[in-house]
Formats: C-alpha cells, structure tokens, sequence
C-alpha cells in the first residue's frame, strides 16, 4: 500500500442522461507510485480525455474513488471544497500544445502558479529559474513564448507543471508535436523530475515513439483500464 | 503577484494604445460639447456681467432686450434715475446685425451706448487695446473675437466707423462679438429708415388732409419731424446704490412706470433658462448618444479582447487562478482603456477643438472630473459582457480533447 502517488478505485463517469447517457468511463482502476511515469494508451473515444479531467477536478466523476497523495478527493462525491485550489497545489499539467501565456514571458509563465498560491514574486521567480535551469532552457528565461521553439516552449510548459511540487502530473500527449528525439528527452525530463520531486506522473499518449519506455502501461478500452507490464525501454 | 491586466496591455501596446486614441477622439467631441454648453452658460453670464446693471428695464411683458425685441422711449430713464436707491442708469441699444469691413462682414451685436465715462451701465468694463469711444460720432469699440484691428473702418447700415479700442470676452448671448459704438449712431442704425421710405412717408403725411388744416400752418412740420426723430431705446440699464434691495426698486419702477424690470437673477434666468434652453437640450441629447457609443464602443473592443484570450483564459483557471483575479483583469483592462480614452481626449478637446471651434468652449476641470467619472463607470459597466463570457470559460477547455 502506498502512502502517496495516485490512487483510483473503480472510477466512473457519465455524460448526459437517459437516452443519450455516454458511460465514457465504466471502471477505472489505477496506481500511480510517487516517483513512477506510467503511460495511459487506448484508442480514440476511449475515455482518455475524460479521465484526466476527472483526476484533474475539472469534470466531476459518476462514481467511484480518488485518492491523491494522500488525501482522498472523491468518493462518490468531491470531498475537496476548494477544486480550484487543489489544481493550483496538488496537480501540474502539461498538455499537447504548450499552452503558455502569451504576455508573459518565460520566467513569469512558470512563476505564476506559485504567485497564485501566495508566494512572493521574488521567492516565486527563483523557484522558476531553478526548473528551467533543470530543464535546460534558463538561457530564454527573459524570452516570450513566441520566441522559442516548440520544443522549448515545451520544457516551459512541463516547468509549469513541476514548479508547485505537485503530488501529481497530468500529461495528455505531450510529445505529439516533436520528434523522436525531442519526444525521448521529454520523457526523460519527467523521469528524472518524477524521481527528483516524488511525483506520480500519468502520460496519456498514443505516440509509438515514446510507449517502450513506460514500465507499467495502462490500457484503456470503452471507458475499462487493464494494467499491463511495459518494456522500460531506456532513452537518449 | 504581477499584474496580469498590465502585462497583457504592455505585450499588445499598439492595438491598446490606437484603440484608445480612436476612443479619445470620441470622448474629446464630448468633453468639447459639455465645453460648448458651459461656454454658452458663460457668454450670457459675461453678458450680464459686462453691462454692469443691476436692473434692466424693458418693453412692458417682454423678455427684453437680450431674449426678445423690446422697445421704449429714450427719456423714460430720467423718471428711474430719480429714485432711490437708484445710482445711474443708461440707454442702451442692442442690434444682432452683419457689420461690413472691406469685403468682408462679421456677425456682431452692435450695442449702442450713452456718453460718458468707463463704468458707465452697458459700457465695456476694460479694454485690452487702444481706448473708449471719446466722439459722440462715427467712434467704435470692437471685441476682439471679431477680428477688427484698430483703426479699421466699420460698416454699419450707411455710416462708417473707425475701431478705436478692443475689448476680450464681450459677446452676445449667442457668442458673437459686441460692437459699441455712440448711442445716437446705433439708434439710427436700429430705427431709422431709409431715403426713399423717408420721402414716401413725407409725401403721404403732406398729402395727408388731417395734418393739412387751414388755420394751423405748423403742424405739418411739426409731425414730419416727429416721424423723423429716433425717440426709442431697447433698455434702460440701471445700476443700484450699495445696500438697496433689487426687488424693492424693480417693483416701484413696474408699479409707476409700468414698465417690465428684471434683477440680475430674473435675466440669468432668461438669459441661461430660456434663451439657450433648446441648444442645450440638443447638446445634452448629444453627450448621451455620444456616451452610449462610447459605451458600445469600450464593450466590444473588450469583448473582443477577451475573446481572443479565451484559450489563456481556460488555462488559468486550470492552473487555478480565481475568478476574481481574471475579472480584475478585465476590468483593469477596461478602465486602462478609458483612461488612454480620456487622456487622448482631454490633450485632443484641450488643444486641438476648443481653440479652433467657431464658439466659446469652457472646458471647467470639475467638468474634466465628472468625465473622467463617467468613462470609468462606462468602462467598468462595458467590461461586464467581456467578465461574463470569461467567467463562463470552462477550465475542462484547456485540457482539449
Ligand atoms: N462532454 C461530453 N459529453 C458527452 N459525451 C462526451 C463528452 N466528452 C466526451 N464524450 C464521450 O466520451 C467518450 C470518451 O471521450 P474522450 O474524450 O475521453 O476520449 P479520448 O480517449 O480522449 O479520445 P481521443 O483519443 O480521440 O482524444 C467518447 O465516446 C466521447 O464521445
Ligand atoms: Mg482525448
């Protein structure tokens, strides 16, 4: 049994009601340690997306249990009245685009978030530069987001993601843009982020590149999860 | 925290700053109508000011002389100057008429007034260049605003006159310049006729058999040269001794001359109330619609802004920023808006509009407050749809499919 990462029991979640009702997730069980990247597969309208939503507590489940870290945020209902604050400090993302502001510029991009949790500028700054020094790109810490690469605009975003130590990281296809290469070293950064920061990381992806280096792999077919043993293939 | 409003204006500061100067253009014509509406108010005020009376006595149940046409015989101020409390009181005539200088002519209201000295009731108060009308004759003391330098010859109806002093700030109610010249001349110009309709009416009066009397030769003579004398003014302006109540000398030239008197607060009433009533009107109907469009105008440049956003909008929240915090963006936004808006409009009505408009503008500061004002309240009540749409962002979005 673990004390932190992601836990999901039987997690499900229905759109609409009555005739139209999707059952977009019809039994998802999932364990995440703290420190291990796993990679969620399945084919379109399998319910990737509305998983993530649901750990990401932006859609609200059906039914079922999620514990993060180690706190228990649903159970049948949210048992977190302040959603909002339990993304700012419990949960990174990091999506397929980089999504970054685009009026702010690099350093600020990533110091936001712990500005939104009440830090000080100053203090919020240097925990930005710390990661994007981890991430390689502290020399464009001064630039726009229009100014870098797509591969540089991705370490931004996953220093984003990282920057509030979050419990948990929400990846939905974030190599999907780069090639082999670039797609490698981002999942490297996470697995060294992951064992560095204690993170349990979820990496929904359907990029071939990148799924022989997950050890454990969740498959996810009409809204039900098999887990199953990846290759753990090294990278770079 | 940093602010995200200033940083999102900083980043696009060109789109920001000409939007904001179009906005400034419009918000200039509106703190130029309010100037044109307080420059009105201030011509009449100005008006009365000038004439330094106290009392204006006219034509019985007129609104005379400013506001309506008014007429009375030219002794009558001898009974009012002889009552107490009275100090002085003077003729005066008024006549809006085109006043010819070479081969141009300007709209001035021609006023006539009696001799004697500076401070004399209808007389201007101070001039700014040359000196006060000396001659009894063929003298003129023009305002300024009309253009006329000393020494010009002025056209009035037949006679020619020549400008000997200026005056600043002398106008008409409507705001054309004033033109003073001896009061003889300007009842001339005001009531006399010409040549031919002088002649006709003498051959009509000699023709006449009732003014042909056998046994009384004079009185045809003596009726031409009634009809030939110019015996009405417009107005007798009255100025009061220290310490004598307006009203209590009004109503003893009303009771005994039968005679209509305003006091200064009656003629500011008529002369702010009645005479400039409909331009008012108008101007204010104008400075709604103008702020309506500027309303609609700061709505939709905001809307659309944060229409573009709504990506980064989605992904706030996700990162768990407050609504709080992307509405005050908005706002913050909004009223930055205005206040480039305002800036550009105040320097655009300041320099620009008041100095060449055809009228009087009085941009007063209290008016520049109360504008500033009402751009931030318009500001704040046009970002509402923008903070609504934005609010309604679901953070789900940004998660994508
Ligand atoms: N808001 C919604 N309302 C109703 N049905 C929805 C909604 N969102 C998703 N669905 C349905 O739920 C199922 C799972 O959708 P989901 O977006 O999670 O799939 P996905 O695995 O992310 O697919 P893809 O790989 O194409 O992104 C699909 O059948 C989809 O049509
Ligand atoms: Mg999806």
């Amino acid at each position: 049994m673990i004390k932190k990462g992601i836990r999901i029991e039987g997690l499900r979640k229905r759109y609409g009601k009555g005739d139209t009702a999707v059952d977009a997730l019809k039994n998802v069980n999932m364990e995440v340690a703290p420190g291990e990247v796993v990679g969620l597969i399945g084919p379109s309208g399998s319910g990737k997306t509305t998983l993530l939503k649901c750990l990401g507590a932006v859609i609200e489940p059906t039914a079922g249990r999620m514990i993060l870290g180690d706190e228990t945020i649903y159970d049948d209902k949210w048992l977190v009245r302040d959603l909002r604050a339990l993304r700012r400090d419990k949960i990174g993302f990091i999506f397929q685009a980089p999504y970054l502001i685009p009026f702010l510029d690099v350093t600020d991009n990533v110091a936001l978030l712990p500005m939104l949790a009440g830090q000080r500028n100053g203090e919020s700054r240097q925990r930005a530069m710390e990661l994007l020094t981890a991430l390689d790109v502290q020399h464009r810490a001064q630039a726009m987001p229009s100014q870098l690469s797509g591969g540089e605009q991705q370490r931004v975003a996953i220093a984003r993601g990282l920057v509030n130590r979050p419990p948990v990281i929400l990846a939905d296809e974030p190599t999907a843009p780069l090639d082999t290469e670039r797609a490698l070293a981002v999942i490297r950064i996470l697995n060294d982020m992951a064992k560095r920061y204690e993170t349990a990381i979820i990496v929904v992806t359907h990029d071939e590149k990148i799924i022989p280096t997950f050890k454990r792999i969740y498959h996810i077919r009409d809204g039900v999860t098999y887990e199953e043993a990846g290759e753990g293939r090294e990278f770079g | 925290m940093i602010s995200l409003a200033g940083r999102d204006i900083m980043h696009g500061w060109g789109k920001f700053v000409f939007t904001g100067m179009g906005l400034g253009l419009l918000i200039g014509v509106t703190l130029s109508m309010a100037g044109i509406y307080r420059g009105m108010v201030d011509d009449a005020k100005v008006l009365m000011d000038n004439s330094s009376a106290d009392l204006w006595v006219v034509q019985q149940d007129t609104l005379g002389p400013y506001a309506e046409p008014s007429s009375i015989f030219e002794d009558t101020w001898r009974g009012i100057a002889a009552m107490p409390g009275v100090a002085r009181t003077a003729n005066v005539t008024y006549l809006t008429m085109q006043v010819r200088e070479g081969d141009r002519d300007v709209r001035a209201m021609v006023t006539g007034i009696t001799p004697g000295e500076a401070g004399t009731p209808g007389w201007p108060p101070y001039l700014v260049a040359g000196r006060q009308i000396t001659r009894s004759h063929y003298e003129a003391v023009a305002d300024i605003a009309s253009g006329f330098k000393l020494g010009d010859q002025l056209q009035i109806r037949r006679n020619l006159y020549e400008v000997v002093g200026l005056t600043r700030r002398m106008v008409s109610s409507g705001g054309d310049p004033m033109i003073f010249i001896p009061l003889k001349d300007a009842q001339e110009a005001q009531f006399l006729k010409d040549n031919d309709a002088i002649r006709q009416q003498r051959r009509r009066t000699a023709e006449s058999p009732a003014f042909n009397r056998p046994g009384m030769p004079d009185l045809l003579d003596a009726v031409t040269a009634s009809q030939s004398t110019n015996a009405y003014v417009n107005a007798v302006l009255v100025q009061l001794a220290p310490g004598t109540q307006p009203e209590e000398v009004a109503e003893m030239i009303r009771r005994w001359k039968r005679l209509t008197v305003y006091t200064r607060d009656q003629m500011g009433e008529i002369l702010t109330g009645k005479l400039i009533a409909t331009s008012s009107r108008q101007i204010f109907m104008f400075l709604v619609i103008l702020s309506i469009v500027s309303t609609a105008i700061v709505a939709f440049i905001i809307y659309t802004l944060t229409l573009g956003k709504i990506r980064e909008i989605a992904v706030l929240k996700l990162i768990g920023t407050r609504n709080r915090t992307i509405a005050s963006m908005i706002l913050q936004q909004s009223i930055a808006l205005g206040t480039i808006g305002f800036v550009v409009g105040k320097i655009t009505a300041t320099l620009f509009m008041a100095p060449i408009f055809p009228k009087y503008v009085l941009l007063e500061p209290l008016d520049s407050a109360a504008g500033f004002g009402i751009v931030v309240f318009i500001c704040i009540l046009s970002s509402l749809i923008a903070i609504r749409a934005a609010l309604r962002v679901d953070p789900a979005e940004a998660i994508g499919g």
